[in-house]
Protein backbone atom coordinates (compact mmCIF):
# COMPACT_ATOMS: atom_id res chain seq x y z
CA UNK A 1 0.00 0.00 0.00
CA UNK A 2 1.27 3.24 -0.95
CA UNK A 3 0.48 5.79 2.30
CA UNK A 4 1.48 9.45 1.75
CA UNK A 5 1.06 11.64 5.33
CA UNK A 6 0.80 15.45 5.41
CA UNK A 7 1.94 16.69 8.26
CA UNK A 8 2.97 20.42 9.69
CA UNK A 9 5.75 21.53 11.66
CA UNK A 10 4.47 23.34 15.20
CA UNK A 11 5.66 24.64 18.56
CA UNK A 12 5.04 22.63 21.43
CA UNK A 13 2.51 23.52 23.70
CA UNK A 14 3.43 23.19 27.35
CA UNK A 15 4.77 26.42 27.41
CA UNK A 16 3.40 29.94 28.23
CA UNK A 17 3.14 31.86 24.68
CA UNK A 18 4.26 35.33 24.09
CA UNK A 19 2.96 37.20 21.32
CA UNK A 20 5.39 38.91 18.94
CA UNK A 21 5.61 42.59 18.50
CA UNK A 22 3.54 42.66 15.59
CA UNK A 23 0.54 41.21 17.18
CA UNK A 24 -0.35 38.78 14.77
CA UNK A 25 1.90 35.80 15.61
CA UNK A 26 3.44 33.61 18.95
CA UNK A 27 7.30 34.81 19.50
CA UNK A 28 9.05 31.82 18.85
CA UNK A 29 12.29 32.55 20.65
CA UNK A 30 12.90 30.03 22.67
CA UNK A 31 10.31 27.71 21.72
CA UNK A 32 10.60 23.57 20.46
CA UNK A 33 9.03 22.42 17.33
CA UNK A 34 7.77 18.95 16.42
CA UNK A 35 5.46 17.32 14.44
CA UNK A 36 1.47 18.66 15.13
CA UNK A 37 0.14 16.45 17.55
CA UNK A 38 -2.66 14.23 15.12
CA UNK A 39 -0.40 14.67 11.94
CA UNK A 40 2.25 12.11 14.47
CA UNK A 41 -0.58 9.74 15.10
CA UNK A 42 -0.87 9.76 11.33
CA UNK A 43 2.63 9.03 10.98
CA UNK A 44 2.73 6.38 13.29
CA UNK A 45 -0.51 4.04 11.80
CA UNK A 46 0.71 4.56 8.63
CA UNK A 47 3.99 3.05 9.14
CA UNK A 48 1.63 0.50 11.87
CA UNK A 49 -0.08 -0.55 8.21
CA UNK A 50 3.15 -0.98 6.26
CA UNK A 51 5.08 -2.89 8.79
CA UNK A 52 1.84 -5.16 8.96
CA UNK A 53 1.14 -5.82 4.99
CA UNK A 54 4.80 -5.95 5.31
CA UNK A 55 5.09 -4.07 1.79
CA UNK A 56 4.14 -0.71 0.39
CA UNK A 57 5.59 2.91 0.65
CA UNK A 58 4.71 6.16 3.38
CA UNK A 59 5.60 9.48 1.61
CA UNK A 60 5.85 12.01 4.45
CA UNK A 61 4.88 16.18 3.11
CA UNK A 62 5.23 19.47 3.97
CA UNK A 63 4.49 22.48 3.01
CA UNK A 64 6.18 25.50 5.09
CA UNK A 65 10.14 27.02 4.90
CA UNK A 66 13.61 24.86 5.65
CA UNK A 67 12.75 24.61 9.19
CA UNK A 68 9.72 21.57 8.09
CA UNK A 69 13.06 19.66 6.81
CA UNK A 70 14.07 18.72 10.68
CA UNK A 71 10.31 17.45 10.92
CA UNK A 72 9.96 15.48 8.02
CA UNK A 73 13.84 13.70 8.98
CA UNK A 74 11.95 13.38 12.25
CA UNK A 75 8.94 11.69 10.72
CA UNK A 76 11.54 9.61 8.53
CA UNK A 77 13.49 8.53 11.48
CA UNK A 78 10.60 7.40 12.69
CA UNK A 79 10.36 4.92 9.66
CA UNK A 80 8.79 6.85 7.04
CA UNK A 81 10.73 6.21 3.61
CA UNK A 82 11.12 9.91 1.86
CA UNK A 83 10.20 13.20 2.23
CA UNK A 84 9.01 15.93 0.23
CA UNK A 85 8.96 19.84 0.87
CA UNK A 86 6.46 22.21 -0.24
CA UNK A 87 8.92 25.50 0.31
CA UNK A 88 6.74 28.51 1.23
CA UNK A 89 8.54 30.73 4.30
CA UNK A 90 5.51 31.53 5.56
CA UNK A 91 2.31 28.91 6.37
CA UNK A 92 -0.62 30.17 5.17
CA UNK A 93 -3.74 29.95 8.09
CA UNK A 94 -5.89 29.79 4.46
CA UNK A 95 -6.75 25.58 4.18
CA UNK A 96 -7.81 25.99 0.90
CA UNK A 97 -4.82 27.61 -0.11
CA UNK A 98 -2.42 25.12 1.61
CA UNK A 99 -4.75 22.28 0.80
CA UNK A 100 -4.41 23.59 -3.00
CA UNK A 101 -0.75 23.16 -2.80
CA UNK A 102 -1.08 19.63 -1.12
CA UNK A 103 -3.28 18.05 -3.31
CA UNK A 104 -1.41 19.52 -6.55
CA UNK A 105 1.71 17.02 -5.40
CA UNK A 106 -0.59 14.61 -4.38
CA UNK A 107 -2.46 14.19 -7.44
CA UNK A 108 0.31 12.16 -9.41
CA UNK A 109 1.33 10.53 -6.77
CA UNK A 110 -0.65 6.70 -6.88
CA UNK A 111 -1.68 7.12 -3.41
CA UNK A 112 -3.66 4.29 -2.16
CA UNK A 113 -4.20 5.99 1.44
CA UNK A 114 -3.86 9.46 1.96
CA UNK A 115 -3.34 10.52 5.93
CA UNK A 116 -3.87 13.84 7.32
CA UNK A 117 -4.25 15.37 11.02
CA UNK A 118 -7.93 16.04 12.33
CA UNK A 119 -6.50 19.81 12.66
CA UNK A 120 -3.23 20.94 13.00
CA UNK A 121 -2.93 22.26 17.08
CA UNK A 122 -1.56 25.85 16.28
CA UNK A 123 -4.10 27.32 14.11
CA UNK A 124 -7.12 24.74 14.53
CA UNK A 125 -9.49 25.07 11.52
CA UNK A 126 -9.04 21.45 10.80
CA UNK A 127 -9.90 21.96 7.65
CA UNK A 128 -7.40 20.99 5.00
CA UNK A 129 -7.71 17.18 4.48
CA UNK A 130 -11.61 17.24 3.51
CA UNK A 131 -10.44 20.01 1.21
CA UNK A 132 -7.16 17.99 -0.58
CA UNK A 133 -9.47 15.04 -0.54
CA UNK A 134 -12.56 17.13 -2.54
CA UNK A 135 -9.66 18.54 -4.80
CA UNK A 136 -8.50 15.19 -5.61
CA UNK A 137 -12.07 13.92 -6.28
CA UNK A 138 -11.22 11.31 -3.47
CA UNK A 139 -13.47 10.33 -0.75
CA UNK A 140 -12.64 11.60 2.69
CA UNK A 141 -13.19 10.09 6.29
CA UNK A 142 -12.43 12.88 8.85
CA UNK A 143 -11.33 12.45 12.55
CA UNK A 144 -11.27 8.65 13.04
CA UNK A 145 -10.05 6.77 16.29
CA UNK A 146 -9.70 2.60 14.49
CA UNK A 147 -8.64 1.88 10.85
CA UNK A 148 -8.78 -1.52 9.53
CA UNK A 149 -8.84 -2.84 6.17
CA UNK A 150 -11.02 -5.90 4.82
CA UNK A 151 -9.24 -6.06 1.09
CA UNK A 152 -9.69 -2.87 -0.61
CA UNK A 153 -12.40 -1.32 2.15
CA UNK A 154 -10.97 0.75 4.78
CA UNK A 155 -13.26 0.08 8.18
CA UNK A 156 -12.91 2.74 10.72
CA UNK A 157 -14.71 4.66 13.80
CA UNK A 158 -15.50 8.02 14.54
CA UNK A 159 -16.35 8.98 17.91
CA UNK A 160 -18.95 11.57 18.75
CA UNK A 161 -19.88 13.24 21.69
CA UNK A 162 -21.55 10.30 23.70
CA UNK A 163 -21.81 8.05 20.97
CA UNK A 164 -19.35 6.90 18.33
CA UNK A 165 -20.16 6.21 14.07
CA UNK A 166 -18.86 3.35 12.18
CA UNK A 167 -17.97 3.46 8.45
CA UNK A 168 -16.60 2.24 5.32
CA UNK A 169 -14.86 3.82 2.12
CA UNK A 170 -13.25 1.97 -0.84
CA UNK A 171 -9.73 2.80 -1.43
CA UNK A 172 -8.70 4.82 -2.99
CA UNK A 173 -9.25 7.41 0.11
CA UNK A 174 -8.14 10.31 2.62
CA UNK A 175 -8.32 9.71 6.26
CA UNK A 176 -8.02 12.76 8.66
CA UNK A 177 -6.86 10.99 11.92
CA UNK A 178 -7.71 12.20 15.18
CA UNK A 179 -6.42 10.49 18.57
CA UNK A 180 -6.87 6.86 19.68
CA UNK A 181 -5.48 5.33 16.37
CA UNK A 182 -1.40 5.15 17.59
CA UNK A 183 0.58 6.82 19.78
CA UNK A 184 3.49 8.09 18.18
CA UNK A 185 7.09 5.56 18.47
CA UNK A 186 9.98 7.73 19.68
CA UNK A 187 12.77 7.37 16.59
CA UNK A 188 15.28 4.72 17.43
CA UNK A 189 18.99 6.02 17.19
CA UNK A 190 19.38 3.23 13.91
CA UNK A 191 16.16 5.15 12.97
CA UNK A 192 17.86 8.60 12.95
CA UNK A 193 20.57 7.28 11.14
CA UNK A 194 18.80 6.17 8.45
CA UNK A 195 17.09 8.86 8.31
CA UNK A 196 20.06 10.98 7.32
CA UNK A 197 19.88 8.67 3.81
CA UNK A 198 16.61 8.84 2.90
CA UNK A 199 15.42 10.95 -0.03
CA UNK A 200 14.10 14.76 0.77
CA UNK A 201 13.30 16.33 -2.23
CA UNK A 202 11.93 19.99 -2.23
CA UNK A 203 9.72 21.49 -4.65
CA UNK A 204 7.81 25.24 -4.56
CA UNK A 205 4.72 25.47 -2.96
CA UNK A 206 1.65 26.22 -5.49
CA UNK A 207 -0.33 28.23 -3.64
CA UNK A 208 -3.27 30.36 -4.75
CA UNK A 209 -3.83 33.77 -3.51
CA UNK A 210 -5.53 34.01 0.45
CA UNK A 211 -9.05 34.56 1.41
CA UNK A 212 -8.34 33.88 5.18
CA UNK A 213 -6.20 35.76 6.93
CA UNK A 214 -4.62 36.20 10.48
CA UNK A 215 -5.02 39.63 11.79
CA UNK A 216 -4.36 39.31 15.23
CA UNK A 217 -3.35 37.04 18.44
CA UNK A 218 -4.02 37.39 22.21
CA UNK A 219 -3.72 35.52 25.22
CA UNK A 220 -7.17 35.00 26.84
CA UNK A 221 -7.78 36.58 29.97
CA UNK A 222 -5.82 35.04 33.38
CA UNK A 223 -7.94 33.21 35.45
CA UNK A 224 -7.55 34.51 39.15
CA UNK A 225 -5.58 32.53 41.60
CA UNK A 226 -7.27 29.17 42.63
CA UNK A 227 -7.97 29.01 46.10
CA UNK A 228 -8.72 25.64 48.62
CA UNK A 229 -11.32 26.53 50.43
CA UNK A 230 -10.99 23.27 53.03
CA UNK A 231 -10.07 19.57 53.17
CA UNK A 232 -11.79 16.71 53.34
CA UNK A 233 -15.92 16.11 53.80
CA UNK A 234 -16.18 18.58 56.00
CA UNK A 235 -15.37 21.59 53.30
CA UNK A 236 -18.98 20.44 51.51
CA UNK A 237 -21.15 22.30 53.37
CA UNK A 238 -18.70 25.45 52.13
CA UNK A 239 -18.35 24.40 48.41
CA UNK A 240 -22.11 24.43 48.00
CA UNK A 241 -22.89 27.77 49.67
CA UNK A 242 -19.94 29.16 47.26
CA UNK A 243 -21.86 27.01 44.24
CA UNK A 244 -24.94 28.49 45.22
CA UNK A 245 -24.25 32.50 46.45
CA UNK A 246 -21.19 33.44 44.65
CA UNK A 247 -20.76 30.87 41.16
CA UNK A 248 -24.40 31.09 41.39
CA UNK A 249 -24.54 27.26 39.32
CA UNK A 250 -26.56 25.59 42.19
CA UNK B 1 -27.53 37.84 -1.00
CA UNK B 2 -27.83 38.21 2.80
CA UNK B 3 -29.50 35.20 4.00
CA UNK B 4 -27.24 32.88 5.86
CA UNK B 5 -27.94 28.70 6.12
CA UNK B 6 -28.02 27.47 9.23
CA UNK B 7 -26.94 23.44 9.92
CA UNK B 8 -29.92 21.94 11.93
CA UNK B 9 -27.80 19.04 13.27
CA UNK B 10 -29.53 15.44 14.54
CA UNK B 11 -28.87 12.28 15.60
CA UNK B 12 -31.11 9.46 14.95
CA UNK B 13 -33.99 11.26 14.34
CA UNK B 14 -33.44 14.07 17.54
CA UNK B 15 -32.83 17.38 16.75
CA UNK B 16 -29.69 18.48 18.43
CA UNK B 17 -29.33 21.76 20.46
CA UNK B 18 -25.94 22.25 18.16
CA UNK B 19 -28.30 23.02 15.58
CA UNK B 20 -29.93 25.35 17.49
CA UNK B 21 -27.00 27.19 18.60
CA UNK B 22 -25.82 27.18 15.00
CA UNK B 23 -29.44 28.86 13.97
CA UNK B 24 -28.57 31.87 16.96
CA UNK B 25 -24.90 31.80 15.17
CA UNK B 26 -26.46 32.69 11.97
CA UNK B 27 -28.66 34.86 13.55
CA UNK B 28 -25.64 37.35 14.56
CA UNK B 29 -24.65 37.18 10.92
CA UNK B 30 -27.99 37.87 9.21
CA UNK B 31 -29.21 40.34 11.82
CA UNK B 32 -25.57 42.50 11.11
CA UNK B 33 -26.33 41.82 7.29
CA UNK B 34 -30.10 42.75 7.36
CA UNK B 35 -30.55 38.63 5.61
CA UNK B 36 -32.71 35.83 6.98
CA UNK B 37 -31.98 32.55 9.00
CA UNK B 38 -32.83 29.21 7.27
CA UNK B 39 -32.26 26.31 9.03
CA UNK B 40 -31.56 22.58 6.74
CA UNK B 41 -32.46 19.68 8.50
CA UNK B 42 -31.62 16.34 6.91
CA UNK B 43 -33.24 13.06 8.24
CA UNK B 44 -35.44 9.63 7.50
CA UNK B 45 -39.44 10.63 7.07
CA UNK B 46 -40.89 12.80 10.06
CA UNK B 47 -38.35 15.20 10.86
CA UNK B 48 -40.19 18.20 9.44
CA UNK B 49 -41.93 17.94 13.05
CA UNK B 50 -38.62 19.80 14.26
CA UNK B 51 -39.71 22.82 12.37
CA UNK B 52 -41.63 24.61 14.85
CA UNK B 53 -38.51 24.43 17.74
CA UNK B 54 -35.82 25.74 14.68
CA UNK B 55 -38.59 28.30 14.18
CA UNK B 56 -39.32 29.49 17.73
CA UNK B 57 -35.36 29.69 18.15
CA UNK B 58 -34.69 32.29 15.00
CA UNK B 59 -34.86 30.32 12.17
CA UNK B 60 -37.20 32.29 9.30
CA UNK B 61 -37.09 29.09 7.05
CA UNK B 62 -36.79 25.69 7.53
CA UNK B 63 -35.49 23.79 4.99
CA UNK B 64 -36.50 19.76 4.97
CA UNK B 65 -34.60 17.05 3.23
CA UNK B 66 -35.90 13.76 3.96
CA UNK B 67 -34.77 11.00 2.59
CA UNK B 68 -34.13 6.91 3.87
CA UNK B 69 -30.11 7.65 2.96
CA UNK B 70 -30.19 10.11 6.05
CA UNK B 71 -31.11 7.57 8.89
CA UNK B 72 -27.43 7.57 9.98
CA UNK B 73 -25.57 10.47 8.69
CA UNK B 74 -24.76 10.61 5.12
CA UNK B 75 -21.86 13.22 5.01
CA UNK B 76 -20.87 13.32 1.55
CA UNK B 77 -25.01 13.28 0.75
CA UNK B 78 -25.69 16.38 3.43
CA UNK B 79 -22.78 17.82 2.42
CA UNK B 80 -23.42 17.69 -1.64
CA UNK B 81 -26.81 19.08 -0.63
CA UNK B 82 -25.78 21.96 1.87
CA UNK B 83 -23.51 23.33 -0.74
CA UNK B 84 -25.68 23.72 -3.52
CA UNK B 85 -28.26 25.20 -1.66
CA UNK B 86 -25.86 27.82 -0.27
CA UNK B 87 -24.30 28.54 -4.34
CA UNK B 88 -28.03 28.75 -4.85
CA UNK B 89 -28.15 32.31 -3.23
CA UNK B 90 -26.78 32.72 0.97
CA UNK B 91 -23.81 34.48 2.07
CA UNK B 92 -22.67 31.97 3.94
CA UNK B 93 -23.21 28.62 5.96
CA UNK B 94 -22.62 28.16 9.94
CA UNK B 95 -22.88 25.19 11.85
CA UNK B 96 -21.51 24.46 15.72
CA UNK B 97 -18.43 22.79 16.14
CA UNK B 98 -19.21 19.19 17.15
CA UNK B 99 -18.01 16.25 15.90
CA UNK B 100 -20.74 16.36 13.10
CA UNK B 101 -20.98 19.70 12.76
CA UNK B 102 -16.91 20.27 11.98
CA UNK B 103 -17.18 17.13 9.49
CA UNK B 104 -20.16 18.86 7.41
CA UNK B 105 -18.05 22.35 7.57
CA UNK B 106 -15.44 20.98 6.37
CA UNK B 107 -17.21 19.57 3.22
CA UNK B 108 -19.10 22.38 2.86
CA UNK B 109 -15.91 24.31 2.49
CA UNK B 110 -14.25 21.96 0.24
CA UNK B 111 -16.99 21.93 -2.28
CA UNK B 112 -17.84 25.59 -2.09
CA UNK B 113 -13.62 25.86 -2.34
CA UNK B 114 -13.18 28.13 0.09
CA UNK B 115 -10.97 28.05 3.64
CA UNK B 116 -12.72 27.68 6.69
CA UNK B 117 -13.46 29.35 10.10
CA UNK B 118 -13.43 26.31 13.19
CA UNK B 119 -14.49 26.77 16.55
CA UNK B 120 -15.67 30.30 16.30
CA UNK B 121 -16.47 31.88 19.65
CA UNK B 122 -17.42 35.84 18.43
CA UNK B 123 -18.01 37.31 14.89
CA UNK B 124 -17.92 40.84 13.83
CA UNK B 125 -19.51 41.51 10.30
CA UNK B 126 -18.28 44.46 8.06
CA UNK B 127 -18.19 44.85 4.33
CA UNK B 128 -15.82 43.35 3.29
CA UNK B 129 -15.93 39.95 4.85
CA UNK B 130 -16.61 38.16 8.70
CA UNK B 131 -14.00 38.33 11.29
CA UNK B 132 -13.92 35.73 13.73
CA UNK B 133 -12.46 35.29 17.35
CA UNK B 134 -11.47 31.27 17.76
CA UNK B 135 -8.91 29.53 20.15
CA UNK B 136 -5.78 28.02 18.95
CA UNK B 137 -2.85 26.86 20.34
CA UNK B 138 -4.68 24.23 22.62
CA UNK B 139 -6.69 27.55 23.73
CA UNK B 140 -3.95 29.29 25.25
CA UNK B 141 -3.96 32.07 22.32
CA UNK B 142 -7.22 33.74 20.91
CA UNK B 143 -6.48 34.21 17.16
CA UNK B 144 -8.56 36.99 15.55
CA UNK B 145 -9.16 35.53 11.68
CA UNK B 146 -10.95 37.67 9.07
CA UNK B 147 -12.58 35.59 5.79
CA UNK B 148 -12.88 37.48 2.88
CA UNK B 149 -13.79 34.53 0.53
CA UNK B 150 -17.60 34.36 -0.10
CA UNK B 151 -20.14 31.99 0.96
CA UNK B 152 -18.80 32.00 4.08
CA UNK B 153 -18.55 28.92 6.07
CA UNK B 154 -17.84 29.03 10.52
CA UNK B 155 -18.21 26.30 12.40
CA UNK B 156 -19.05 27.93 16.14
CA UNK B 157 -17.66 26.70 19.54
CA UNK B 158 -20.29 24.51 21.70
CA UNK B 159 -21.49 27.03 24.50
CA UNK B 160 -20.26 30.09 22.61
CA UNK B 161 -24.03 31.05 20.84
CA UNK B 162 -26.93 29.89 23.45
CA UNK B 163 -30.39 29.03 21.58
CA UNK B 164 -32.76 32.11 22.68
CA UNK B 165 -36.29 32.00 22.39
CA UNK B 166 -36.51 34.22 19.20
CA UNK B 167 -40.14 33.48 17.42
CA UNK B 168 -39.38 33.56 13.16
CA UNK B 169 -41.68 32.21 10.65
CA UNK B 170 -40.19 29.10 10.40
CA UNK B 171 -41.67 28.12 7.26
CA UNK B 172 -41.28 25.11 6.23
CA UNK B 173 -40.12 24.12 2.41
CA UNK B 174 -39.19 20.41 1.45
CA UNK B 175 -36.14 20.18 -0.72
CA UNK B 176 -34.90 17.38 -2.65
CA UNK B 177 -30.96 16.27 -2.06
CA UNK B 178 -28.41 16.63 -4.70
CA UNK B 179 -27.23 13.53 -6.12
CA UNK B 180 -28.72 10.25 -4.70
CA UNK B 181 -27.57 9.97 -0.78
CA UNK B 182 -27.82 6.15 -1.25
CA UNK B 183 -24.70 6.47 -3.58
CA UNK B 184 -22.37 7.90 -1.23
CA UNK B 185 -18.66 6.62 -1.53
CA UNK B 186 -18.60 7.22 2.62
CA UNK B 187 -20.91 4.74 4.50
CA UNK B 188 -22.26 5.00 7.85
CA UNK B 189 -22.96 1.52 8.94
CA UNK B 190 -23.74 2.09 12.44
CA UNK B 191 -24.21 5.13 14.98
CA UNK B 192 -23.65 3.60 18.53
CA UNK B 193 -24.26 4.80 22.17
CA UNK B 194 -20.37 4.87 23.79
CA UNK B 195 -22.15 5.18 27.24
CA UNK B 196 -25.21 5.61 28.61
CA UNK B 197 -25.34 9.21 29.90
CA UNK B 198 -27.81 11.19 28.70
CA UNK B 199 -26.26 14.49 28.32
CA UNK B 200 -23.51 14.93 25.77
CA UNK B 201 -20.03 16.81 27.01
CA UNK B 202 -20.76 19.23 24.14
CA UNK B 203 -24.08 20.27 25.64
CA UNK B 204 -24.12 19.95 29.43
CA UNK B 205 -24.23 23.02 30.81
CA UNK B 206 -22.38 21.13 34.09
CA UNK B 207 -19.12 18.42 33.40
CA UNK B 208 -17.98 16.11 36.03
CA UNK B 209 -15.00 14.78 35.03
CA UNK B 210 -12.65 11.70 36.88
CA UNK B 211 -9.18 11.28 36.47
CA UNK B 212 -6.80 8.82 37.95
CA UNK B 213 -7.13 9.26 41.14
CA UNK B 214 -10.76 7.72 41.07
CA UNK B 215 -8.09 4.50 41.57
CA UNK B 216 -10.57 1.72 39.54
CA UNK B 217 -13.06 2.28 36.90
CA UNK B 218 -15.98 0.63 38.95
CA UNK B 219 -15.51 4.02 41.06
CA UNK B 220 -16.99 6.07 38.17
CA UNK B 221 -20.15 5.30 39.63
CA UNK B 222 -19.66 8.30 42.18
CA UNK B 223 -18.97 10.41 39.40
CA UNK B 224 -21.87 9.66 37.65
CA UNK B 225 -23.88 9.55 40.52
CA UNK B 226 -22.80 13.35 41.27
CA UNK B 227 -23.63 13.79 37.42
CA UNK B 228 -26.78 12.36 38.07
CA UNK B 229 -27.57 14.73 41.14
CA UNK B 230 -27.11 17.81 39.50
CA UNK B 231 -29.50 16.41 36.55
CA UNK B 232 -27.67 18.57 33.98
CA UNK B 233 -24.18 17.09 33.76
CA UNK B 234 -22.00 14.97 31.66
CA UNK B 235 -19.24 12.94 32.70
CA UNK B 236 -15.77 13.51 31.24
CA UNK B 237 -12.23 12.01 31.74
CA UNK B 238 -8.52 12.37 31.29
CA UNK B 239 -6.74 10.66 29.38
CA UNK B 240 -4.45 8.49 32.07
CA UNK B 241 -8.97 6.99 32.42
CA UNK B 242 -9.28 6.62 28.26
CA UNK B 243 -6.65 4.66 28.11
CA UNK B 244 -6.65 2.30 30.60
CA UNK B 245 -10.23 2.05 28.89
CA UNK B 246 -12.30 3.27 32.30
CA UNK B 247 -13.78 5.37 30.06
CA UNK B 248 -14.55 5.56 26.24
CA UNK B 249 -11.99 8.18 24.07
CA UNK B 250 -15.24 9.76 23.23
CA UNK B 251 -15.25 11.06 26.79
CA UNK B 252 -11.83 12.49 26.81
CA UNK B 253 -11.08 16.29 27.71
CA UNK B 254 -8.00 18.08 27.03
CA UNK B 255 -5.57 19.08 24.14
CA UNK B 256 -6.42 15.89 21.97
CA UNK B 257 -9.93 15.20 23.29
CA UNK B 258 -12.71 17.29 23.34
CA UNK B 259 -12.96 21.29 24.19
CA UNK B 260 -15.23 22.00 26.55
CA UNK B 261 -16.27 25.21 28.37
CA UNK B 262 -19.23 24.41 30.42
CA UNK B 263 -20.58 26.99 33.28
CA UNK B 264 -19.15 24.31 36.11
CA UNK B 265 -16.65 21.66 35.65
CA UNK B 266 -15.42 19.52 38.76
CA UNK B 267 -12.42 17.93 38.75
CA UNK B 268 -12.17 14.75 40.50
CA UNK B 269 -8.74 12.98 41.20
CA UNK B 270 -7.01 15.04 38.28
CA UNK B 271 -3.90 16.04 38.43
CA UNK B 272 -4.58 19.02 36.12
CA UNK B 273 -1.50 18.01 33.54
CA UNK B 274 -1.22 20.98 30.61
CA UNK B 275 -2.81 18.68 28.18
CA UNK B 276 -6.24 18.23 30.16
CA UNK B 277 -5.73 21.65 30.65
CA UNK B 278 -5.93 22.42 27.67
CA UNK B 279 -9.41 21.22 27.70
CA UNK B 280 -11.15 22.81 29.98
CA UNK B 281 -9.68 26.05 31.04
CA UNK B 282 -12.43 27.86 29.80
CA UNK B 283 -14.82 26.65 32.02
CA UNK B 284 -16.56 29.43 33.93
CA UNK B 285 -16.79 28.61 37.20
CA UNK B 286 -13.95 25.17 38.20
CA UNK B 287 -13.99 22.86 41.52
CA UNK B 288 -11.34 20.86 42.33
CA UNK B 289 -11.13 17.63 44.20
CA UNK B 290 -7.45 16.07 45.31
CA UNK B 291 -5.64 14.52 48.03
CA UNK B 292 -2.03 16.34 46.81
CA UNK B 293 -2.77 20.23 48.19
CA UNK B 294 0.25 20.84 45.49
CA UNK B 295 -1.51 19.26 42.51
CA UNK B 296 -1.25 21.39 39.29
CA UNK B 297 -5.22 21.74 39.45
CA UNK B 298 -5.58 23.72 42.56
CA UNK B 299 -4.00 26.33 40.63
CA UNK B 300 -6.65 26.90 38.21
CA UNK B 301 -9.65 25.62 40.27
CA UNK B 302 -12.01 28.45 41.80
CA UNK B 303 -12.77 25.86 44.85
CA UNK B 304 -10.35 23.58 45.89
CA UNK B 305 -11.07 20.74 48.33
CA UNK B 306 -8.24 18.36 49.37
CA UNK B 307 -8.83 15.58 50.24
CA UNK B 308 -9.80 11.59 49.01
CA UNK B 309 -12.05 11.95 46.18
CA UNK B 310 -13.59 8.30 47.06
CA UNK B 311 -14.99 10.02 50.25
CA UNK B 312 -15.84 13.12 49.38
CA UNK B 313 -18.16 12.52 46.38
CA UNK B 314 -20.78 10.48 48.23
CA UNK B 315 -21.24 13.34 50.64
CA UNK B 316 -21.06 16.44 47.90
CA UNK B 317 -23.36 14.45 45.73
CA UNK B 318 -26.01 13.87 48.85
CA UNK B 319 -25.56 17.77 49.56
CA UNK B 320 -26.17 18.90 45.89
CA UNK B 321 -29.57 16.40 45.92
CA UNK B 322 -30.32 18.14 49.14
CA UNK B 323 -29.73 21.99 47.47
CA UNK B 324 -31.24 20.95 44.38
CA UNK B 325 -34.44 19.39 45.89
C1 LIG C 1 0.65 14.60 23.24
C2 LIG C 1 -0.15 14.39 24.52
C3 LIG C 1 -1.51 14.65 24.49
C4 LIG C 1 -2.27 14.48 25.66
N1 LIG C 1 -3.60 14.75 25.59
C5 LIG C 1 -4.33 14.66 26.74
C6 LIG C 1 -5.73 15.01 26.74
O1 LIG C 1 -6.31 15.37 25.71
N2 LIG C 1 -6.40 14.91 27.90
C7 LIG C 1 -5.81 14.50 29.08
O2 LIG C 1 -6.50 14.44 30.12
N3 LIG C 1 -4.51 14.14 29.10
C8 LIG C 1 -3.77 14.21 27.95
N4 LIG C 1 -2.46 13.84 28.01
C9 LIG C 1 -1.95 13.16 29.23
C10 LIG C 1 -1.59 14.12 30.36
O3 LIG C 1 -0.24 14.50 30.20
C11 LIG C 1 -1.71 13.42 31.75
O4 LIG C 1 -0.93 12.25 31.74
C12 LIG C 1 -3.15 13.06 32.14
O5 LIG C 1 -4.01 14.16 31.96
C13 LIG C 1 -3.16 12.64 33.60
O6 LIG C 1 -4.44 12.17 33.97
P1 LIG C 1 -4.89 12.14 35.52
O7 LIG C 1 -4.93 13.51 36.05
O8 LIG C 1 -6.13 11.33 35.54
O9 LIG C 1 -3.77 11.22 36.18
P2 LIG C 1 -2.55 11.59 37.12
O10 LIG C 1 -1.71 12.65 36.54
O11 LIG C 1 -1.94 10.31 37.49
O12 LIG C 1 -3.24 12.25 38.39
C14 LIG C 1 -4.02 11.59 39.31
C15 LIG C 1 -4.33 12.58 40.42
O13 LIG C 1 -5.20 11.98 41.34
C16 LIG C 1 -4.83 12.34 42.65
N5 LIG C 1 -5.32 11.28 43.56
C17 LIG C 1 -4.87 10.01 43.69
N6 LIG C 1 -5.63 9.35 44.57
C18 LIG C 1 -6.59 10.19 45.01
C19 LIG C 1 -7.66 10.10 45.92
N7 LIG C 1 -7.93 8.96 46.56
N8 LIG C 1 -8.42 11.19 46.11
C20 LIG C 1 -8.18 12.36 45.46
N9 LIG C 1 -7.18 12.50 44.60
C21 LIG C 1 -6.39 11.43 44.36
C22 LIG C 1 -3.33 12.45 42.62
O14 LIG C 1 -2.88 13.33 43.65
C23 LIG C 1 -3.10 13.00 41.22
O15 LIG C 1 -3.03 14.43 41.25
C24 LIG C 1 -1.67 14.00 26.85
C25 LIG C 1 -0.31 13.73 26.87
C26 LIG C 1 0.46 13.92 25.73
C27 LIG C 1 1.92 13.63 25.79
N1 LIG D 1 1.81 23.28 6.20
C1 LIG D 1 1.33 22.04 6.12
N2 LIG D 1 2.06 21.06 5.53
C2 LIG D 1 1.59 19.78 5.43
N3 LIG D 1 0.40 19.39 5.93
C3 LIG D 1 -0.36 20.34 6.53
C4 LIG D 1 0.05 21.70 6.66
N4 LIG D 1 -0.93 22.37 7.30
C5 LIG D 1 -1.90 21.48 7.58
N5 LIG D 1 -1.56 20.26 7.12
C6 LIG D 1 -2.33 19.00 7.25
O1 LIG D 1 -3.70 19.29 7.37
C7 LIG D 1 -4.20 18.85 8.63
C8 LIG D 1 -5.30 19.76 9.10
O2 LIG D 1 -4.79 21.05 9.26
P1 LIG D 1 -5.71 22.34 9.50
O3 LIG D 1 -6.79 22.28 8.48
O4 LIG D 1 -4.75 23.47 9.34
O5 LIG D 1 -6.20 22.22 10.91
C9 LIG D 1 -2.96 18.77 9.51
O6 LIG D 1 -3.16 17.89 10.60
C10 LIG D 1 -1.93 18.26 8.51
O7 LIG D 1 -2.10 16.87 8.28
Amino acid sequence: MKIAVCLKRVPDMDVRFKIAPSGKAVDETGLKFDISDFDGYAVEAALQIKEKLNAGEVVVISLGGDVVQETLRKAMSMGADRAVQLKHDAVPVDSFAVASALAAELKDGGYDLIMFGRMSIDTAHGAVGAIAAELLGLPCVTAISKLEFDGRTAKMRRELEGAYELVECALPAVVTIDEGIARPRYPSLKGIMAAKKKPLETKPAQLPAERLSLDAMALPPERSAGRIIGEGPDAVPELIRLLKEEAKVL
Amino acid sequence: MSNILAFAESRGGELRRAGLEAVAAARVIADAKGGQVHAILFGAAGMAKHAAALGAHGADAVLVVEHAGFTHNNPEAVAATIAAKVLAGYAGFVCAASATGKDIAQRVAAKLQVPLVSDATAFTVSGTGISATHPGYTGKVLQTVTLTAAPAVVSVRPGAFLPKENAKAGAVETLAPTGDPSASRVKITETAAGNAAKLDLGEAPVIISGGRGLKEAANFKLVEDLAAAFGNAAVGATRAVTDDGWRPHSDQIGQTGRLVSPDLYVACGISGAIQHLAGMRTSKTIVAINKDKDAPIFKLADYGIVGDVLTILPVLTEAVKKAKA
